[in-house]
């Protein structure tokens, strides 16, 4: 039986003006750390709502842990963690405070769970005292983790936890989510940091409601079709002008420091770009091939799409 | 139980920490009581009155000293002319002239009757109606007195004795009212806040996927503020006996209980707002401008629910604070008990049992 499971899930806003989920299919193995990747207004946070029960998804039928989200409603309330996009904890009540008064709320202590929360609590415990309104983003995180995690869920429900982290913390993050795996709790975690879902056991990647590609990431890696290129020259702007025209490119996008190539026909294609470019007086040209990203894979299959 | 009291003590975190709750719950109430108890009386104290004496003599006297004497006035000067009384008004603050004509004191004795001339600021018809009466009163008392002492022929007299307020103290009537009011607007605006707090910061979501029961985390966001309440109430009524000088003729602890069943009428009044908006600003206004308004008007401490027609008083019959005006006054200046009562008691509690139910009921177990 797979920890979360949805079939063919539909939701629409504003009298089905707004498809904000379309026919989603998609399941997590019990165990599985699995990433939701998506930019905002994917569809990303109505699905982890119609998972924590919170809407009603208007087709389709989703369970988790083998409860059923509409029908079993007050069972998946008690088995879940869920910790939502935005923080969700009381501003006014210090750190210990808020974690006592969820861990009250599931009917447990702090105590009976300590060992499992210790490793995050740790790092926020000399802040104990201090209101969780005042804590810095990172810090705000990982108290909200404690507290999805202080009754032991058997599925973990996070909403983008690492949107408005540095880059540190979400290391950190992402590094406890990974310890939690260990500990036999499901993961399914959603976030629009595309070199996030590398660090994921397997992925769905969505846009607009709709599922673009299930597998882990090395699979949806593998399954780019072409051959990739970086190039990269001192007039940066113009030289993705100048790809973007020449007519044997399939798709050329800036990434960084260097711009990402994909030809129509692989063959010679290359040589004859450089020449064109060349003749184009573009100066300091760098060119090499490279492995796609997660980010790549995205484009490539929204292009498709 | 256990997460039951945790649930109450976090809202009481929210109470203490939240300085502008905190002046709003005990502020407000007290601020509301004195400047209703003194701004809101019938009664017209120092007003400045001239008098003009064409007798000088003893019955005169005694008359001025009299009215000199009376806390309602004030005499600020003589006037040697009755011609000048009209100037005397046109200045504004004068608001009565008592014109004694010559002879007053023999025309009294010997005659056995005299007249004396009241001349009033009609503009404004209540006031002058009013200050003619205590004048009148004063010298009526005055007439009384000389027929004790003299003896004289038997005369009619009309009594009117004012039962329950003999003073004709204009807080009186008030204070079950305004205190009507208070409890009513405070409560309902601190607990139509109160679950749409969360709703608005999104702890909402979060206490949604969790075991939490809705009818518990309903009757735990009203305790706090039914103690806190309490508390308020004793403040209100002690001000009202010790500042206002409000008596209270019954049962000190009919009339706590009975204000308790106002407050957890507006508490209930209070969850039905919060359960049913989506902001606190939303409910707040909602609160206010939907509570103010039909409490001043049906409660009726301000206007006679008597002279109202027909349909605003079938309205009126809505209005909790109505029937707990009924019941404070009752016990306060009657000292009736629940006997006389129960009927508007038995009312309250069934607006209590309906307002609670809808707002479980409306408590929505899901965010859209």
């Amino acid at each position: 039986m797979p920890a979360v499971e949805l079939q063919s899930i539909s939701k629409t806003y504003n009298n089905g003006e707004l498809k904000a989920v379309n026919e989603v299919s998609f399941s997590v193995k019990k165990g599985e750390l699995f990433g939701l990747i998506g930019p905002d207004g994917a569809g990303k946070t109505s699905i982890f709502r119609i998972l924590t029960t919170l809407l009603l998804p208007e087709q389709g039928q989703a369970s988790v842990v083998g409860y059923d989200v509409v029908k079993d409603y007050k069972e998946i309330r008690k088995k879940v963690g869920y910790m939502p996009g935005k923080f969700s904890l009381y501003q006014d009540l210090s750190v210990q405070e808020n974690l006592e008064f969820f861990a009250t709320v599931f009917g447990t202590t702090i105590e009976a769970n300590y060992d499992l929360i210790r490793d995050i609590y740790i790092q926020i415990e000399p802040f104990r005292h201090r209101r969780a309104g005042k804590l810095s983003g990172g810090m705000k995180q990982k108290l909200a983790l404690c507290c999805a995690l202080i009754h032991r869920p058997e599925v973990l429900l996070l909403d983008e936890p690492t949107t408005g982290v540095d880059t540190v913390s979400r290391k950190e993050f992402w590094e406890m989510l990974k310890r939690l795996k260990q500990e036999g709790i499901t993961i399914l975690v959603s976030t629009p940091y595309m070199d996030e879902a590398t660090l994921c056991e397997r992925i769905a990647l969505i846009e607009t409601g709709n599922i673009l590609s299930i597998d882990t990431p090395e699979g949806i890696i593998r399954q780019f079709p072409k051959l990739l290129y970086a190039i990269k020259a001192a007039r940066m702007s113009q030289l993705l002008r100048d790809i973007r025209q020449y007519p044997e490119v399939d798709s050329c996008h800036a990434f960084g420091e260097f711009h990402h190539i994909t030809f129509r026909q692989n063959e010679d294609a290359l040589a004859k770009l450089l020449g064109h470019l060349q003749n184009l007086q573009h100066q300091g040209l760098e060119i090499k091939a490279i492995t796609p990203t997660i980010e790549d894979c995205f484009i490539n299959l929204l292009a498709k799409a | 139980m256990k997460q039951f009291l945790a649930f109450i003590r976090k809202e009481f975190y929210h109470v203490f920490r939240d300085s502008k709750t905190l002046l709003m719950l005990f502020g407000l109430p007290i601020v509301l009581i004195i400047l209703f108890g003194f701004a809101l009386t019938n009664e017209i104290k120092n007003s400045k009155i001239m008098v003009c004496d064409l007798a000088k003599d003893e019955a005169s006297k005694a008359l001025i000293d009299k009215l000199e004497a009376n806390k309602n006035f004030q005499v600020a000067g003589l006037l040697a002319n009755p011609n000048q009384a009209e100037a005397a008004f046109r200045k504004g603050d004068i608001k009565l002239v008592i014109i004694f004509p010559e002879n007053f004191n023999e025309d009294l004795l010997h005659l056995k009757q005299a007249q004396v001339q009241i001349q009033a600021d009609a503009s404004d018809p209540n006031t002058a109606n009013t200050l003619t009466n205590y004048a009148t009163n004063i010298i009526r008392n005055y007439q009384q007195d000389l027929v004790l002492n003299n003896q004289a022929p038997l005369r009619i007299e009309t009594s009117v004795r004012m039962i329950y307020n003999p003073e004709l103290k204009g807080t009186t009537n008030f204070v079950p009212g305004v205190i009507a009011l208070v409890l009513l607007l405070i409560c309902v605006l601190m607990t139509s806040v109160s679950i749409v707090r969360e709703k608005e910061k999104g702890t909402m979501e979060v206490l949604l996927v969790s075991p939490l029961n809705p009818i518990m985390v309903i009757i735990a966001k009203a305790v706090p503020y039914l103690m806190l309440s309490l508390i308020n109430l004793t403040v209100v009524i002690l001000l009202s006996i010790f500042l206002l000088k409000m008596p209270i003729n019954g049962s000190i602890f009919l009339l706590f209980f009975e204000s308790t069943l106002l407050i957890i009428t507006a508490l209930s009044l209070g969850l039905l707002i919060s359960n049913s908006t989506d902001s606190q600003q939303q409910a707040m206004l909602l609160s206010l401008m939907g509570m103010l308004i039909p409490v001043m008007l049906f409660t009726g401490f301000l206007f006679p629910l008597e002279n109202m027609p027909l349909p605003l008083q079938v309205i009126s019959n809505l209005v909790p604070s109505k029937w707990y005006y009924i019941i404070a006054k009752a016990i306060m200046i009657k000292g009736l008990g629940i006997t006389a009562i129960w009927k508007e008691t038995l009312i309250l509690i069934g607006m209590t049992l309906v307002l609670l139910t809808i707002s479980i009921r409306k408590f929505k177990i899901r965010l859209a």
